[in-house]
């Protein structure tokens, strides 16, 4: 791809979902956009670009949905799910035990792995049976991953990936090689196609967000709309899960960080009792 | 150093399960079937058994009930690996005291999330 091509289709990656497509990543645009190219049947990257300045909308889209980074697994990062079940569920379960309502976002969900996990974590609990409610919603940009997450199907290669023996027997089935979540499972996400750089006014009210591996692909300005945006949405004793590795430190005042649970982050005016008690 | 013992009938499996181990700061030990593996438990009990189903000399789940019926000190954990891959093998190997179960093919991904899993990595 030339410079030039490049260079456009870094804005409109930026434009359409705040993507940030650095230069080292060049060689490996082509090879992304070989399936869009092939689907579309053009014969080189070039003539693909051209149609691409002519405003093809849905070439447009198919082509930011390839360049997006879709990669997951079962239980990414086992910490940051043992800091949910054992730090931020506890104490939510205390602060609605009146209301007996939870709702969790999963803002960049992929193929489904991160909700699902989730709601293993959730039914470990039994919280269905003691009569609460749990809205667990999952997007993601992509389409085609949305529809794998309802899908629900994985790979012997995927359900391997962070995912205990035990859990996979006891929550999927097997087809021929592939392994199905379970019914009930499934039926606990809420999945949509969302786009980060949209209006969240949608989410309403939310307890906990789930924003892993996602804000690193943005540029400064859109990582710090996205977090202002998750603080609107928040609720003042709500949780924010990042990724393990990522920092947030300088792009959002509403959010500080929890004491020795690297990733989780709580509403800076939470009153401070509380955020004692988690340390 | 954790020490793993890899059980498999194939020689060029039990190669590239080694290879991945010892990259992953184990050291290795080969066992061509459930006989041989059992003696060597006797004379040193490994902290792993990498284990295939489907071997001579006694199988993968026969070791597995004789080497938990033994005893021998401490309890190895026991991880199968093998291309019996359905949710039957799967329990029967859970139920004879696995600790965890890899489905062939595997990567290096894979056996490093199972070892994970089990707390050795």
């Amino acid at each position: 791809m030339n410079s030039k091509d490049f260079a456009y289709l870094s804005d409109i990656l930026r434009r359409r979902s705040g993507l940030l497509l650095k230069q080292e990543k060049a060689h490996l645009v082509e090879g992304r956009l070989a399936p869009v190219m092939r689907r579309f049947g053009f014969k080189d990257i070039a003539s693909m670009m051209r149609e691409l300045r002519h405003g093809h909308e849905s070439l447009a889209s198919a082509v930011t949905e390839a360049m997006t980074i879709n990669d997951s697994a079962f239980f990414r990062d086992r910490k940051t799910f043992e800091e949910f079940r054992d730090i931020v569920l506890p104490e939510l379960l205390i602060q609605r035990a009146a209301k007996k309502r939870l709702r969790i976002w999963c803002a960049a969900c992929a193929a489904g792995q991160e909700p699902y996990s989730i709601a293993m974590v959730l039914n470990d609990s039994k919280l269905t049976a003691q009569g609460w409610t749990i809205d667990l919603i999952a997007t993601d940009i992509s389409s085609e991953m949305v529809s794998r997450a309802v899908e629900g199907l994985y790979s012997h290669f995927e359900v391997q990936r962070g995912l205990p023996i035990r859990r996979l027997v006891s929550n999927f089935t097997q087809e021929g090689s592939n392994w199905r979540i379970s019914e009930q499972l499934r039926r606990m996400v809420t999945f949509r196609v969302f786009n980060l750089l949209d209006s969240f006014g949608w989410l309403a009210e939310v307890d906990v967000v789930f924003c892993r591996n996602v804000l690193m692909y943005f540029d400064l300005k859109t990582r710090a709309s996205v977090l202002d945006r998750i603080g609107e949405i928040l609720t003042p004793d709500g949780s924010l899960l990042l990724g393990p590795a990522e920092s947030i430190t300088g792009l959002a005042t509403e959010f500080v960080q929890a004491e020795h649970a690297p990733g989780l982050y709580y509403r800076s005016k939470m009153p401070p009792l509380r955020r004692r008690a988690t340390a | 150093m954790k020490h793993c013992l890899v059980v498999d009938d194939s020689r060029v499996i039990r190669k590239v399960a080694c290879r991945i181990l010892e990259d992953l700061s184990f050291a290795t030990e080969e066992a061509e079937d459930g006989a041989t593996a059992l003696a060597a438990c006797r004379r040193a009990m490994p902290d792993m058994v990498l284990l295939d189903w489907n071997m001579p000399n006694m199988n993968g789940i026969e070791f597995l009930r004789a080497l938990r019926n033994e005893r021998l000190g401490d309890r190895p954990i026991v991880v199968f690996c093998t291309t019996e891959n359905d949710i039957a093998h799967i329990t029967e190997a859970l139920g004879a005291g696995a600790d965890e179960y890899i489905m062939k093919p595997f990567d290096r991904d894979i056996i490093e999330a199972k070892l994970a899993e089990v707390g050795l990595v």
